[in-house]
């Protein structure tokens, strides 16, 4: 058995998938570098994340457009094994060219994972909560289920197009930054971004608490649901939500 | 900005709002090109859920909770002693947009008492929605609604600013409406309904020859109807939404469970549960008709004038009708996998998809994710398996109440007792 250990980037997956094909490797599993742990019976290979290689498999995955979105959102879910899950999926596309062939358990679980980033990628559309700060930048800070920032970046790019902002994701620590021109990965102090009120403008307090009145006032009393309204808002999401912190 | 007295009047006229359910931010398409604030060209978002369950998505409040009429079924009527505000239009116009830059909403709703006059009340709303999108370059969601009575000039000038506009029927029935609003004529809520539908159709087609014709109410129009507030059968409001939706091209109507807010002898009680169970299957016919083929005929008629309170409405036609069952789900066309209870819309594309590549039998139906308690009295695939019992409609009924643990169980339960 091989193991093919890579740096956990996307590329670096797609190097692993190409190391796959160029070596005929039969008996291969694909780890993270983080995840390796010492197995005696199997020879570890590193992978060198090689962009050039990984081109090229996404382009051989062209005819395949479901399938590359598949993959892509399979690596944002983070779930362990995901990697070998990928291989297997995209041997099995390769072959016989149903890549929508659900009664396949590789292509299921991949369409599955999908499901779930994508649902996660809407909630985090819908529970950003930006506070303005004394600079008239907007900031958001959030813990996603999954790595979804890279897909909610195009969304806040066009809707807040005159407005700088930035989101950080502080379990993953990293941010997307928007300067009126281009959205931009960053890393910052996550320590200072849990105390947001020092930097935030004077307004933000009013505008706060008249969301949080407004939360209250628009619901109907005779008609509460709290477990539909729990289904719908999980509590770990209400963390973030100033409507679920009242003053 | 006096916070105070603005928080003051958002919470007098957001409560005064609430009872409209419509929340929907979708379908407008409108796109951020001028580098400004917003973008409606996506799916709609809910930002937050009320208690209740519902869809925070729209900042939906009254411009003013003043009105100089009564009608009978109404928080806001003349006769009710309420505290009274008003917001400027300015005021409305910054709760916006400050809302919608911290990601709260996805844009306005819109709605008023009428004062003076409706020509009057609506002027002013307009004159919310122009700032918006000419002052503050604001692409996010805008939904007025239109005041009966107000004149086709300003409906045509409504459009142009708002994506979507509605106006509520409320009242299912003419006679209900008479008894209940009397100052107010059907015609008055008819025609914004008839100038809007003709408008989106006139700027349409200039469309299609001039690229630069301004889009008018790209998402539409909807209305909304109280439910239980007049003892209408489900049958009455039912016609009358497929009418609306057929006459009026409605994008959507919206079924409100009536919440006794004042004592009235020609209304439920205060105390009176709302009729939410009711609600929802009302819903659910609402579905069937628009997205599985359904005619209206089949679900409610003389023989048949209220839906079900214990089964979806699906599962009680289909048990009016077994003689159709049950259905092979490998040969079966779309429209009657669609007709099997419990099967959704998303169920009946992904078999539809699995079966080009196999035979399909319970393990594939189930591996792909297809609820089968319902489903399984009405279909057969490529097993021997299969309900072979000739049974009779009552017991198959029972067999899946039993197996099934409604939502709504407890409340059906409660319901059932007063009869
Ligand atoms: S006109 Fe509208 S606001 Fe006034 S009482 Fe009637 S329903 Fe209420």
């Amino acid at each position: 058995m091989t193991r093919l250990v890579y740096d956990e980037t996307f590329e670096g997956l797609l190097t692993a998938i190409f190391q796959v094909y160029e070596e005929r490797l039969q008996q291969v599993t694909i780890i993270p570098e983080t995840d390796l742990q010492p197995d005696f019976f199997s020879e570890d290979v590193t992978v060198y994340t090689d962009t050039g290689k990984a081109d090229r498999v996404w382009r051989g995955l062209k005819p395949f457009s479901l399938l590359r979105q598949m993959i892509y959102k399979a690596y944002l879910r983070e779930a362990s094994g995901a990697e070998n899950t990928i291989l297997e999926a995209v041997r099995y596309v390769l072959k016989t060219k149903n890549e929508k062939d659900y009664g396949h358990p590789a292509i299921l679980q991949l369409a599955n994972w999908t499901k779930e980033v994508g649902r996660e990628k809407h909630r985090m559309e819908a529970f950003v909560r930006f506070k303005r700060a004394q600079d008239d930048t907007y900031i958001a800070v959030i813990e996603p289920d999954f790595n979804v920032l890279p897909l909610i970046a195009k969304h806040f790019k066009s809707r807040y197009a005159d407005q700088v902002f930035m989101i950080y994701d502080l379990k993953r620590n990293y941010g997307i930054y928007y300067d009126l021109q281009k959205v931009d990965f960053i890393n910052l102090d996550s320590e200072r971004l849990k105390n947001l009120d020092a930097i935030t403008h004077e307004e933000e307090k009013c505008y706060d608490v008249m969301w949080q009145d407004y939360f209250k006032s628009t619901g109907i009393k005779s008609r509460v649901n709290k477990k539909l309204h729990l289904r719908h808002v999980p509590k770990r999401y209400w963390k973030y939500l100033n409507e679920k912190n009242p003053y | 900005m006096n916070f105070e007295r603005i928080r003051e009047k958002l919470n007098i006229l957001a409560d005064a709002a609430k009872y409209d359910v419509s929340c929907s931010s979708s379908g407008s398409k409108r796109t951020n090109t001028n580098k400004g604030l917003g973008d409606s060209s996506g799916m709609g978002i809910c930002h937050s859920y009320t208690e209740d369950g519902r869809c925070i998505s729209l900042l939906k409040i009254l411009l003013t909770n003043h009105c100089i009429f009564d009608c009978a079924y109404c928080v806001s009527r003349k006769s009710n002693d309420i505290k009274r505000a008003g917001f400027k239009i300015q005021e409305v116009v910054d709760l916006t947009i400050n809302f919608y830059r911290r990601n709260y909403i996805e844009g306005l709703f819109l709605s008023s008492g009428i004062f003076s006059s409706p020509d009057y009340t609506m002027e002013r709303l307009i004159a919310v929605a122009r700032k918006l999108r000419l002052e503050e370059n604001f692409n996010g969601y805008i939904h007025l609604k239109s005041i009966p009575g107000c004149s086709d000039e300003l409906m045509k000038e409504a459009g142009l600013y708002a994506d979507r506009l509605s106006i509520n029927i409320e009242i299912p029935t003419v006679s209900g409406l008479k008894l209940l609003a009397p100052e107010k004529d059907h015609k008055d809520f008819i025609k914004p309904m008839e100038t809007v539908k003709n408008n989106i159709a006139i700027y349409k087609s200039e469309k299609k020859l001039l690229r630069s014709t301004p889009v008018y109410a790209p998402a539409g129009q909807s209305t909304q109807m109280i439910v239980g507030a007049t003892g209408e059968s489900d049958k009455d409001i039912m016609y009358s939404a497929v009418h609306y939706y057929s006459t009026y091209k409605m994008k959507r109507v919206y079924y409100s469970g009536y919440v006794p807010v004042l004592e009235d002898n020609r209304l439920p009680a205060l105390g009176t549960e709302v009729p939410m169970l009711r609600e929802n299957r009302l819903y659910q016919t609402d579905w069937l008709l628009r997205f599985y083929g359904f005619d209206v005929r089949e679900l409610l008629n003389k023989d048949h004038p209220n839906l079900d309170v214990d089964i979806d409405p699906k599962l009680s036609w289909a048990l009016r009708n077994l003689h159709l069952f049950p259905v092979d789900i490998n040969k079966a066309d779309k429209r009657m996998l669609a007709r099997i209870p419990g099967l959704g819309m998303k169920s009946v594309y992904k078999i539809l998809n699995a079966r080009k590549y196999r035979k399909l039998n319970w393990e594939h139906l189930k591996a792909i994710g297809i609820a089968m308690n319902r489903a399984k009295y009405f279909m057969v695939c490529d097993s021997k398996d299969w309900e072979r019992r000739d049974l009779e409609p009552q017991r198959i009924k029972s067999m899946i109440l039993q197996s099934s643990q409604s939502k709504y169980q407890k409340m059906y339960n409660q319901q059932l007792q007063l009869f």
